[in-house]
Formats: structure tokens, sequence, C-alpha cells
């Protein structure tokens, strides 16, 4: 079956450009219908895969701009081909999201969300590395839209600390990007390319290389946000409305990480090597600092923001430590923390509705009376995020924590008490959200009909996915012990 | 007098053709300036810009129809290239547009429209001799042509103290920058006992260039008065004054035609005439260029006033451009051009909303006057948002590729710093770009503007009461301004359309780097 994945990308965008023009009624419906193609085009991909075949399938390969060598070239491998289906679960299940509880201003709403979705599907996609970071950039523009016009009261502080944050990691990266191609064709002598695949074919000097990974390693650690650039995560967390932090946190910290082990694993594997240690420490770092200030909050959505960073200095520690155990578990978390992330922030979002408003777990609690369902669902999700025993996150974590194990044993062991804290501190919300005495202001009642229709299919994607994470995981392994293993042989072929 | 000249004097040759044009912006000067004498209210506001705008569609058209010619005229004082034809070009659809924005403001009434159009256009040859000199009387004769109808212009809205300030200003601090150009042209003759560009160049082949004090100082006193003009650190103290002061029409003209025009003698004077001292002038270029950037980006931090936030933002793009040239391949000639052109639509877009907005408020080019804009008047927020967001680089913007293209020259001739300093200073720019964008879709209700009343007298207009009933009619008239907002629009739109399909821009560009021979691929 041929599936054009540029159809995929483009799908939400021109919906929502038909209905930025149709009656304003017509926004979300038309959003949600974007989406929804995207996503049957997603399942129709992930059904279709040929798993046992390695390399790129289904590219698209077309000159863009032919005097600078940059390809519109587009490809799946297993290394993306579950973040791209779950992007378009996730981009579907908030279109959902925004048609049972509207939004002001539906057709900007509708175009930001829809320009955010094809932004972070064509990053995953992206196979030339000028088109890679010409999505990663755009991925930024809905977002400062959706946070400048639909944010809290402190908007304006935290929309510039963000994009400033971000956007020295994006223009050092474009820097290093092109730099990598015009350094590259000096070395290879031919014209300038910005395909992947050639790219990876010449290795700079590893001086150079190291200059340029830290360029791009930037970027990813401000996006993800790990330890040390976080700085913007507190702020925008609490401004951005709750619909766009949590794709935010479910899907673009996760082109950070990918970005990894697109980019710069395999075009500077000298550099990956003599920076592994520093990565895996401040990965480590990330796992006790998230977890501990997950722990001393009291705004949901702050526990949710510091969870996410521990989570995703989980995520690098299993791409740093260069092992194909510990990439493949990073891929599988990579997918688990996404499904698991935004059903967390949608109930939040119930929580909040029924506490007059309030997202501090001070002023909620004794929830569980009043909506025995949604403490249900609630307790699954948080059940997956800490990680327990038969959830895919447990199996995500347990292959990290063994490929970091083989790699440095004693931040192995570091990073265990991680997997610990995590259910310190999502038990802790929970408990204080939904158990102990109702609180002053708590009102209201069990799940409303609409809002199951987004929070029973995440719910049950996780339910699946822990039942049965085979399907990734077989992709990812094959991904990594195949093509991709470029990221790995690479690496190892240096002496 | 061709026929004088067969009958009894042998004439030099003259490839008219080359030189259309020039001849068309000359003749429609003078064409302009004699409509405008006209006792009809409708030929002066009506028939004078409309055949202002049919000269410079003229111009653009012949120098299409030549594109690929390569010749030197005028006795090898001029050459026509691709080049002078892709700068031309820039410089007329800079004029088109504030021709566009000018219609209805004060300063093209006070001044009077013939006059003030036949300036514009006069400037513009200027331009265009400077775009093509190769020959260092050709450039003193073009910087001039360029400078003083600019004076005149920038002073031309003779009721408005700001704008004789600026006008002032700018004459002295111009005049300064002209003296120090032609002292140092003066050396440089002195030094090599030749104008011509390539007899320069075989000279400094022959003789070398570093112990020969008199040429240096005479290349950096030309340094300094071209880089007054380019609003180049430290010499560019002169552009945040003059550019909130002029007209604003006026301010988008110097921003993108000037600015082009300076670039465009920048690169053939060192590209051509002083190639092969490459080694001595690009890295004190290059310092020039990151002090720029610094400088610009620094300065535009505290701005409130729209215009004095573009005008040092146009120093740190002056910094960025200067990179292109400091690396002295085709590769930097077509980065500059692709960003001079990138640099007008993103500029005019701005200018475009600036102008409207000091039609449509009270508040003139105050950034207040954007609070709630998204609201008000969607396309104009749009236009100035994609406008702030191709400034920063942004992908899906044509400021995106310019800034790739750029960092590629850079570092493909060994300035990867100059790079970086590139990518750090665009990054400090997000924090007064994004400010713009904040105050268009996070403005504060309580400061939103009370609209003007369609007959109210905007300040820029000379305040209250004193202005004449003429102005006051024309001011009224441009309530809506829909020529501002047409040009702001098609702009923005040209960013995305570039941003997305920048092939042609590309094609362009090369084209230009390549008509510069005495470079390396």
């Amino acid at each position: 079956m041929t599936i054009h994945l540029a159809l995929l990308l483009l799908a939400p965008i021109a919906f929502a450009a038909i209905g930025a023009v149709a009656p304003p009624r017509a926004a979300a419906p038309l959003a949600l219908a974007g989406t929804l193609v995207a996503l049957a085009f997603a399942v129709a991909l992930v059904l279709d895969f040929d798993h046992a075949q390695r390399g790129l399938q289904y590219v698209t390969d077309d000159d863009w701009i032919p005097a600078l060598g940059i390809h519109f070239k587009l490809g799946v491998d297993g290394l993306n081909l579950w973040l791209v289906g779950l992007t378009a679960l996730l981009f579907a299940v908030t279109a959902v999201w925004t048609l049972v509880r509207p939004q002001p201003r539906p057709r900007l709403w509708a175009f930001h969300m829809a320009l955010a979705e094809t932004a972070v599907l064509g990053a995953f996609l992206a196979q030339d590395l000028a088109l890679f970071v010409f999505f990663f950039d755009l991925m930024l523009v809905p977002f400062l839209f959706l946070l400048l016009g639909w944010g809290g009261p402190d908007r304006r502080p935290a929309t510039l600390k963000m994009m400033i944050y971000t956007l020295v990691g994006s223009l050092l990266m474009l820097a290093a990007a092109v730099a990598t191609a015009t350094l590259t064709a000096q070395a290879s002598g031919g014209s300038i390319t910005f395909v992947l695949a050639d790219l990876a074919k010449v290795h700079l000097s590893p001086g150079t290389q190291r200059v340029i990974f830290a360029g791009f390693a930037l970027a990813f650690l401000i996006k993800m946000p790990a330890l040390l650039v976080h700085g913007w995560m507190p702020d925008a967390y609490r401004q951005m409305p709750m619909p766009a932090i949590a794709v935010f946190s479910a899907v673009l910290s996760k082109v950070a990480a990918y970005g990894f082990l697109r980019i710069a694993l395999p075009l500077f594997p000298d550099a990956t090597l003599d920076f592994q240690l520093v990565l895996m420490l401040l990965s480590v770092g990330g796992i006790i600092y998230g977890s501990a200030m997950a722990f001393t909050q009291t705004n949901l959505r702050l526990i949710l923001g510091y969870s996410s960073l521990a989570q995703l200095a989980f995520i690098t520690l299993g791409i740093f430590s260069l092992r194909p155990e510990g990439v493949q578990g990073s891929i599988l978390q990579a997918v688990n923390h996404g499904l698991v992330v935004l059903p967390f922030f949608f109930i939040v979002l119930l929580a909040s509705e029924r506490a007059g408003g309030s997202e501090d777990i001070r002023d909620l609690g004794g929830l569980a009376f009043r909506g025995p369902v949604i403490a249900t669902l609630a307790l699954i999700v948080a059940f997956a995020t800490l990680a327990i025993p038969g959830s895919a996150n447990f199996a995500g974590e347990f292959f990290i924590l063994l490929g970091a194990f083989k790699a440095y044993v004693v931040l192995a062991c570091v990073a265990f008490t991680g997997v610990a804290l995590a259910s310190v501190y999502v038990l802790r919300a929970y408990i204080r959200t939904f158990h102990n005495r109702a609180g002053p202001r708590v009102a209201g009642g069990d799940l409303t009909w609409p809002d199951r229709f987004v929070l029973v299919p995440l719910v049950a994607a996780i339910l699946a996915f822990g039942f049965y994470p085979q399907p990734a995981l077989r992709d990812s392994e094959q991904a990594v012990g195949g093509n991709a293993s470029a990221v790995l042989t690479g690496v190892r072929s240096v002496p | 007098m061709n026929g004088f000249a067969a009958g009894t004097v042998k004439g030099p040759h003259i490839d008219f053709a080359a030189i259309s044009p020039l001849i068309a912006l000359g003749v429609g000067a003078v064409v302009v300036l004699l409509a405008g004498l006209m006792r009809s209210r409708l030929v002066r506001t009506g028939v004078v810009p409309g055949l202002t705008v049919l000269t410079l569609v003229t111009a653009i058209g012949l120098c299409v129809s030549q594109w690929d010619t390569n010749t030197a005229v005028i006795a090898g004082a001029m050459r026509i290239d691709d080049l002078t034809l892709a700068l031309t070009v820039i410089f007329c659809a800079g004029a088109i547009a504030a021709v566009a924005l000018a219609i209805g403001s004060a300063a093209a009434e006070d001044a009077g429209h013939g006059e003030f159009h036949a300036l514009l256009l006069s400037s513009i040859m200027g331009m265009v001799v400077l775009a093509g000199a190769t020959d260092l009387v050709a450039l003193f004769i073009g910087f001039e042509l360029l400078s003083i109808p600019l004076y005149v212009l920038c002073a031309s809205e003779l009721r408005r103290a700001t704008s004789l300030e600026s006008g002032l200003k700018y004459l002295i601090i111009g005049s300064v920058g002209s003296a120090t150009l032609v002292y140092g042209l003066a050396f440089v003759y002195g030094a090599t006992g030749a104008t011509g560009y390539n007899a320069i160049a075989s000279s400094l082949d022959a003789s070398g260039f570093n112990h020969d004090v008199l040429l240096l100082t005479g290349v950096a006193l030309v340094v300094t008065g071209l880089a007054f003009k380019a609003s180049v650190a430290p010499f560019h103290q002169w552009t945040p004054d003059v550019y909130e002061g002029a007209p604003t029409p006026i301010t988008a003209f110097m921003a993108v035609a000037t600015k082009a025009a300076a670039f465009g003698v920048i690169l053939r004077f060192f590209d051509v005439a002083l190639i092969s001292a490459f080694d001595t002038w690009a890295p004190i270029l290059a310092v020039l260029a990151a002090i720029t950037i610094v400088v610009g980006n620094v300065g535009a931090l505290g701005q409130s006033s729209l215009k004095r936030l573009l005008a040092y933002s146009s120093v740190a793009q002056a910094g960025y451009l200067l990179a292109g040239v400091v690396v002295a391949t085709k590769l930097g000639v077509a980065a500059t051009v692709f960003y001079l052109a990138a640099y007008l639509l993103m500029n005019l877009a701005a200018f475009g909303v600036i102008v409207a907005r000091e039609r449509a408020t009270d508040r003139g080019d105050d950034l207040s006057a954007l609070n709630g804009l998204s609201t008000e008047n969607p396309a104009l927020a749009w236009a100035m948002t994609i406008s702030m967001l191709a400034l920063a680089g942004f992908p899906a913007t044509v400021g995106f590729f310019g800034k790739i293209y750029l960092i590629d020259a850079a570092v493909d001739n060994g300035y990867a710093w100059l790079a970086v300093f590139i990518v750090l200073g665009s990054a400090m720019s997000l924090a007064y770009y994004l400010r713009v964008v904040a105050a268009i879709w996070a403005g504060s209700e309580d400061t939103r503007l009370q609209r003007t009343t369609p007959a109210g007298r905007p300040v820029m207009a000379g305040g209250a009461g004193e202005l004449p009933a003429g102005g006051g009619a024309a001011a009224a008239r441009g309530g809506g301004h829909p020529l501002a907002l047409g040009v702001a629009v098609v702009c923005a739109a040209a960013i995305i359309f570039f941003g997305v399909y920048p092939q042609p821009l590309f094609d362009v560009a090369q084209d230009a780097g390549n008509a510069l021979t005495s470079l390396l691929g």
C-alpha cells in the first residue's frame, strides 16, 4: 500500500485552513475531522508498516531548495512509527477536548492546534536536516500564540521567557545544522546536501563534532526541558491553556528526545561518546531534581511539569546509555509518557472544575466520593505514570535502567531511586486530590458523558499498551538493531 | 544628438539599452516634477503618484528585460550586471511601497507632491548609480545623488518640528559621512593612481597592500563613510533619531532602499576593487559586523517607539548583512542579496502597519498603538506578526532562509564564529520582536485604544488647529488607509510564500552572486 506521508502531514492544517474561513461554529468539528484523517493515516501506517524490513519506508523525496541541497524528504522507520501514531492520537483527543470544552475564538484556536500537529508530525517524519530544523522551530509558533492569546493573567512574561529559552536553543541548532551540511560538503568534496542519510556517511573531525553536537544537544535539552535549562518551564506550565500545555508536555518534549536518536547520534558518533557521561549525569540529576520538586509542589500543573522533567530525564538516560536496551526502552517510554500525561492534565482540569477553579492540591480532596468513575480512571493513569509492574511504563523504565546498568552501574543505582520517588509524588497528588477530606469548595458530580470521549479512549490505549506493548518494542528493536542502528553501531565502531 | 554626433564628432558609444532603467528614472523625475506644477488638485494628488509608480514599474520592467546582461557602461564608470539589476528592482519595489504609503500623508502635501515624488525618483537614480559604480568618481556621484534628496525628504513634513530636526540631523551627519568618504577616496586614488575598480585591483595585485599607510588610511576612511550610510556600528547613532523623526513612508524607504544601496556599493567596492587585499579587510569588517549585531540588538531592547525599534533592528540587520560581505565569495554576495530582498519584504510589512496605525489612532508609532489590534483589525495584526516573526528568523517565513543562507556563507569561508554572533543576535532580537507580537495579541484591555473619529486629525500631521484645510482633508481621507493595509498584506503574503517556496529568490540571488566574476565560487 502506498501511503503519502505528505498527505498525513498536511491533513490537519488543510482542514484548519478551511475552518478558518468557515463560520466559527464549524471550526472545532472541522479541526477534529482533520486530526481524524491524520489519525486514520497513522493507523494505516502502523498496520501496513513492514515490520521485518529495515530502513525507511513510504519515502517521499523531492527537491525543495536545490541551491542549498535541501530536500523535502519524509520517511518512517521503527524509530518514529509509534511516535507518529502517538502524535496523531493525542491531537485527535485534544480536538475532542476542544469540542466538549469550546475555546474562545475557535477558528484561531483550531488553526494553531492544527499548525502544531503539522509541525510535530513534520519534525518526526523529516529525513532532511534542514527540514527537521524547519519543523522543529515551526512547532514554537502556534504555542507562542496559544500562550499569548489564551493564557493566564501573567502570560506575557511567561511567553517571553519560554520563547527566548527555546529559540536560543533552536537558533543554535539552526547554525549547527548549516555548519554540519557545509562542513560535510567541504570534507567530502561533494555539493552541499542536508539529507540525513548522506550526511551520516561522512563524519566530521571529532573537535568539530563536539561543537556542533553541543548546539543540537542544547536545543533538545531546552525543549524537553532538562535540568539546568528548565527555567522557562514553571511559568509556561502555569500560564498556558490546559489543552495546549497537555499537548506540549505529551508530544513536543518527545520531539527533542527523538532528535537525539535521529540526528545527534548518527551524525556525531564521536561527540556522542565524549558527551555520554555528561548527559547521563545530567539525566540522573534531572530524575532526582524533578522527582523532589514534584513532591514539594502544590500546584497540580507544576507537579506534572516536574514529573515530566524527571520522565524526560529517564528517556535521555536510556538514550545515552548507548545500549540497545536503553534506546529501545526510551522509545517505548516516550510513547508511554505521552499516553499518560495528556489524560493526567485532563483529570487536573476535571478536578479543578469541581473545586472552584483551583489547581492547588490544598484546595482539593474527596473527589472520589463525588466522582467514582473519574477516580477509577485517574487511578489507572496514576499507576501507569508511576510505572507499576504490568504497565507499559514499567517495561519502558525497566529497559532504560537495564541499559543504564550496563553502561554505568552507579548511575543506574541512583536512577533507580527515581522509580521509587515517582510513586511517592504521584500517589501524593492522587491522594490529596481524590481522597482525604473534601476541600472547602469541592462540588459537582461524576464524569459527564462528553468528557468520557476524551478520557476513555486514552485510558483504553494505556491499558491496551500495558497488556500488549510487544509491537512497539519489536519495531523499536528493529530500528535499534537495524537501520537506525547507525545510532549504535556507528557509536560502537569508534575505537 | 545622435545625428550631430555621427556627423561631426566621434562620440563615445552609449549603450542605451543597458542604462535604460537609469534613463527611465531620470525622465520620470522630470515629468513628475512638471506634473506637480499643475493647478488641479486631482493631478497633484492622483496623477503625480500614479506617474511615479508608472516610472518605477517601467524601471523594474527594463531591469527584468535585461536580466543576464553584464556590460560596462559610461566609459567603465558603471557596470550593469545582475547584481545592479537585482538591487535596482529592490530599490524600485521599496519606492513603490513608499509612494503608496505616502498617499494622503502630510509629508507629500507639505513638500508639494511633484517635488516629493521627483526627489524620491532622483534618490533612486543615485542608488542605481551607486549599486553599479565601478569607479570612485561614479561612486561618489551616486552617493551624493542618493543622499541629498533624502535630506530634503526627511524634513518634508514641514509643520512638524521632529521632521525638520530629523532632516537637519541627517544632513549634518550625512555630510560628515560624505566628507569622510570623499577624503578616503582621494587617498585610495593617491595610493593606487587609479579611480577604476579594475585598475585599483590590478595595482593592488602588483604592489600589495599591507604596508601602504596611505592606502590603509584611505580604505579606513571609505569604510567609515559607507558605514554611516549603512548604519553599521559605531557609526549608527543617527539612525534611531532620523528614522523616528522622518515621515514614516520615507523611513520605510530609507530602511529598505538606502540599506540595499549601501550594501550594493560595499559589496562591489570590497569584492572587486580590494579583493586581493581580502585578508586585510575581512577580519576588520567581521569585527564591525559582530559589534553592529550586538549594538543594534541591545539598543532595540528598551524602545517603545516602533520606528526607533525598527531603526535599531535595521542596525542589527546591517550586521547580519555585513557577514555576507566579509566572506568575499559568490555565496556571500548571493546571501546578501537574498537577505536584502527578504529584508525589504519584512520591513515594508511592518512599516505598512505602522502607517495604518498612525492614521487610525492618536498614538503615532508608539508600541501601545498596537494594543488589541488582533480583534480590531486582524489583517493588520497578522501582517505585523508575520513581519516580526520573519525578522526574528522563524521558519515558514523568508527570514528563516535568509538566516540559513547567511550562516551557510559565513561557515563556508571559515567565519563560523560570526555565524554564532548572527544566531545569538537573533535570539536577543526575539525579546523586542515578541514584545510587539505580545502587544498585538495580548494587549491589555484597559489600554485598548479609542478610535479617533473619521474626521480626526492625527497628531503626526502637525497637532491641533495648525493644519491647513488641505492637509486636514488629506488626513481625514486617509482614515482607514487601504493602501497601507494593502502594502502590509501583500508583503506579509510574500514573506510566507517565499518562506515556503524560496527557490525563485534563490535563483535571483545566485545570478547576482555570479555577476561578480572577481570572486571564487
